[in-house]
């Protein structure tokens, strides 16, 4: 199997695949990563969203052979406990979510809205977070959450 | 408001599991287990019952580590459904504590030489005057739990309790923004292999022939099980699993399966069907001629549980003995049905909840877990890892029950309600597994030798019932009869879905009532006001009339509902205030609601819960609806099953009215009767249509339309 290299959360990584093997198989399996969730298979739910080169893309229908030598973000590389994205910060301060299973992805999606548009609407968080599904019917917190991060983010 | 009177008799989870060590245990360093025989399912559960223990104790609730349920140690406490884990284990679990907190009492009382009634707790320790102090942690040596519970413990008054009642920050919420794994599908066990399940695109079909030659040949193949029509592959990695399913898929010959109804005329299949009928409550008055009589009927689809995460499950064989990793809402009654399936005494089997993704009743979660057991036979001791594909979680999993609801209204000449007959067709809405002599488990249907297909029933009205849930008026209409009557055939596999039938009852009582008020040129919150007692109905009635400013001025192509629920009749009051805009489409601006659980643990929560509920609901009313042609179930993907988009979901606003000296209800399942019959009324108010088919499209509204013309 051929090697694919690409950048996971700020390092280099090398991991043999197969061209075809999509990229959320590779991090879930080989590189044990459980900050993209599996949900459709078929990049209808969000659930499985990653950054790549800063745009938020799902991972579960994106092959290896186009991963190769770009920059590859997952939840993991967003922040920590100890160093939080104003976001991770935001969700646990709206308690935004009931079960929690769709957030990696909607954590990126809006990281990835607020690389763009630091100060978006609330009308442009929705419309960037259509992508992303949500079954519990959290969308309003997760709103206010990724509107109250963005503030955060003007003033410091 | 006074307190009630302390109840002789135990909690009902606490009657049946009554030793104290089974609840509470103290452990080293200062902390204190919680073990609830109740589940996270996504709803915040363990985060309400840690702060009923931290008040109850007098720890701070960052102590407390809440323990998962599992068959090896944890309290029989069945299903976590129903709105009913605040009730049964929260109840439990503050009896559990005050007695717990009394019997160290009494030994600090011994230790320090001090009255008792002298002793204070502060956070696990024990204080006594004169500075003497000792600990949860310095007298769990001697103090004893294993014994079982009295009825002699008195809980702490409302005033007195200081967690309870207020929005603590839940528990599992740091795991999930941080990446950090605690749902199933992320957790790594040793030398874990992946298995999946082989199931037919046809429904109703068995595997009848298997050519197992080209999924041999797959790379990373570990096993392929075979047990008469269930048959399923065991690989080394998820993707090797999935490529040799495909693989084994080519050599499948299936038979020619049972044919489904049709999907464009649910009340008439639901209607012809041989059923079982039972009155539900008849209440007679001396006869009031009727001047006329309204005759409507109301259905609603089939609805999938469609959660985001598919189903998974773990399990690993040690001889004769097999532990379950399951997300199911009951680990005892899985076990029993695995008993059954696996020919086991229930002892040698080990079952242990991991959270899932959220869950609104019964999908695939314990289908799945037995498909792991049956494929871990295979993988020589090695865990097996099963997780279900979307389509099949989307076509094989249980759905909600599709209803068609007909009520009689007689009215007298100034159309008051003289009498009421309101009846059900509907499959029956649960299946759950461990209830009946047969399993309820997919692959128990389909192994050599296999069970029948369990077909679904109702829980009996005075656990709430089911296809007849609220059916039962609150109204004081003078006299009525209701009805229910269940299908003894199940084409399309149904069990519980959040609500069972209150979702349906509900939009058809109110929209009729609605629609009488009308009629009546009055005002429908004063026509529902005057035909309630209840004072907490009427209190979340006015609250959400004022909350919402009732009623707005009317504008073109905006419209206003109201409906009300009190969920099962005996649990939580809800009341909700739809605003939407009609033109093409139907889009919901506003929801409006007022709730009543009594006693709010975590009034955040609460919200949340309603605000889900809410969303949830407009989801079920504006797009869903399982789809099927004679042969197939074809809504099996998200772009086939639409549900509700961030930028599609309204605002939601709620009030909840707080009363902590009554026993505290659960939220979750309040909020959807009450909106589905709001989103409806308000579409009457903006295009002078009754909806009466859910879900309320576009195509629905110009039938409807069209048939008022």
């Amino acid at each position: 199997m051929p090697t694919v290299q690409f950048q996971l959360n700020g390092a280099t990584v090398a991991v043999d695949a197969d061209p075809d093997q999509t990229l959320l198989d590779v991090l879930r399996g080989p590189l044990g990563i459980t900050g993209a969730h599996f949900g459709c298979g078929a990049g209808q739910c969000g659930a499985c969203c990653v950054m790549v080169d800063g745009r938020a893309m799902t991972s579960c229908d994106m092959p290896m052979w186009s991963v190769a030598d770009r920059d590859v973000v997952t939840l993991e590389g967003l922040g920590t406990a100890e160093q939080p994205h104003p976001l991770q910060r935001a969700f646990i301060s709206e308690q935004a979510m009931q079960c929690g299973y769709c957030v990696p992805g909607i954590l990126i999606s809006a990281a990835a809205l607020l690389n763009d548009n630091p100060s978006p609407t609330e009308a442009e968080v929705r419309a960037a977070l259509d992508r992303n599904l949500c079954r519990c019917g959290s969308h309003n917190r997760m709103v206010r959450a990724v509107l109250r991060a963005a503030s955060e983010m003007a003033t410091s | 408001m006074s307190a009630p009177p302390p109840d002789p008799k135990l909690p009902q989870s606490l009657a049946a599991n009554p030793r104290l060590s089974s609840w509470v245990r103290f452990t080293a360093e200062g902390r204190v287990a919680i073990s609830p025989g109740k589940v996270e399912i996504g709803q915040g559960i363990v985060t309400a019952l840690a702060q009923i223990a931290a008040d109850e104790l007098d720890v701070e609730i960052g102590r407390i580590e809440m323990i998962r349920a599992s068959t090896a140690a944890s309290p029989n406490e069945g299903v976590t459904s129903g709105s009913l884990s605040i009730q049964q284990s929260g109840r439990a679990l503050r009896h559990v504590c005050a007695e717990v907190r009394l019997c160290f009492l009494a030994a600090a009382s011994e230790r320090l030489g001090v009255d008792p009634a002298l002793l204070g707790v502060e956070d696990g320790m024990i204080y006594g005057p004169g500075n003497v102090a000792t600990s949860y942690w310095e007298l769990a040596g001697d103090v004893s739990l294993d014994h079982d519970a009295t009825t002699g413990a008195v809980v702490k008054s409302a005033a007195a309790r200081s967690v309870a009642g207020h929005s603590i920050h839940r528990v599992d919420i740091p795991d999930k923004v941080f990446a950090r794994p605690r749902f199933i599908h992320d957790h790594a066990l040793p030398e874990l292999v992946h298995g999946r399940a082989l199931r037919p695109n046809v429904s109703g079909a068995r595997l009848i022939g298997l050519d197992e030659e080209r999924a041999r040949s797959v790379s990373g193949l570990v096993a392929i099980v075979r047990d008469g029509g269930f048959a399923g592959v065991v690989a080394d990695s998820e993707a090797a699993a999935e490529a040799a399913l495909k693989a084994l898929r080519k050599g499948a010959t299936w038979s020619p399966g049972e044919p489904l109804p049709d999907e464009n005329d649910l009340a008439g299949f639901l209607r012809r069907q041989p059923i079982e009928t039972t009155i539900i409550d008849t209440r007679t008055a001396a006869a009031t001629k009727a001047a006329r009589t309204l005759r409507r009927q109301y259905t609603r689809p089939y609805i999938a549980h469609a959660s985001i995460a598919p189903s998974c499950a773990m399990a690993r064989w040690d001889g004769d003995r097999v532990h379950v990793w399951t997300h199911s809402q009951g680990v005892y009654l899985l076990r029993a049905d695995l008993a059954i399936v696996l020919k086991l005494p229930a002892e040698n089997i080990v079952v242990e909840h991991m959270e899932g993704a959220g869950c609104y009743g019964h999908n695939a979660a314990d289908d799945v877990a037995l498909d792991a057991a049956l494929l871990a036979r295979a993988a020589s001791g090695r865990p097996v890892r099963v997780q279900w594909s979307r389509h099949d979680e989307m076509f094989h999993a249980p759905f909600g029950a599709a209803m068609a609801i007909e009520i009689e209204a007689d009215l007298d000449a100034d159309n008051e309600i003289v009498g009421w007959r309101h009846a059900i067709w509907s499959n029956g809405h649960t299946a759950r597994p461990g209830r009946a002599a047969q399993p309820a488990l997919l692959a128990a249907s389909e192994i050599a030798n296999p069970y029948p297909r369990l077909i679904s029933t109702n829980p009996p009205p005075a656990n709430g019932g089911g296809g007849d849930r609220n059916s039962v008026p609150l109204y004081d209409f003078p006299d009525w009869t209701i009805t229910s009557h269940r299908l003894l055939t199940m084409p399309v596999r149904t069990s519980a879905l959040r609500t069972l039938g209150a979702q349906g009852n509900v939009f058809a009582i109110e929209s009729l009532l609605d629609e009488i008020a009308v009629l009546r040129g009055e005002d429908p919150i004063a026509f529902r006001l005057r035909h309630l007692r209840d004072e907490r109905a009427r209190e979340v009635i006015r609250a959400v009339a004022r909350r919402a400013g009732w009623k707005p001025q009317k504008q073109s192509g905006i419209g206003y509902g109201v409906g009300f629920a009190r969920y099962k009749n005996t649990g939580a009051y809800c009341a909700a205030i739809a605003e939407i805009e009609g033109a093409d489409d139907i889009r919901v601006r506003r929801l409006t609601l007022a709730i009543d659980v009594g006693e709010a643990i975590n009034p955040d929560g609460v919200i949340n819960q309603i605000e889900g509920g809410a969303i949830q609901a407009t989801s079920w009313v504006l797009k869903e609806r399982v789809r099927f042609d004679p042969t197939h179930i074809t809504s099996t993907s998200w772009a086939d099953y639409p549900i509700l988009s961030f930028s599609e979901v309204p605002a939601v606003d709620v009030e909840i009215i707080q009363r902590p000296d009554i026993e505290p209800a659960g939220a979750g399942e309040a909020a959807h009767g009450p909106v589905t019959a709001a989103i409806a009324n308000a579409v009457h108010d903006c295009l002078g249509v009754r909806a009466r088919d859910l879900p309320i499209t576009r195509d629905r509204i110009i039938a409807a339309m069209e048939l008022a013309s």
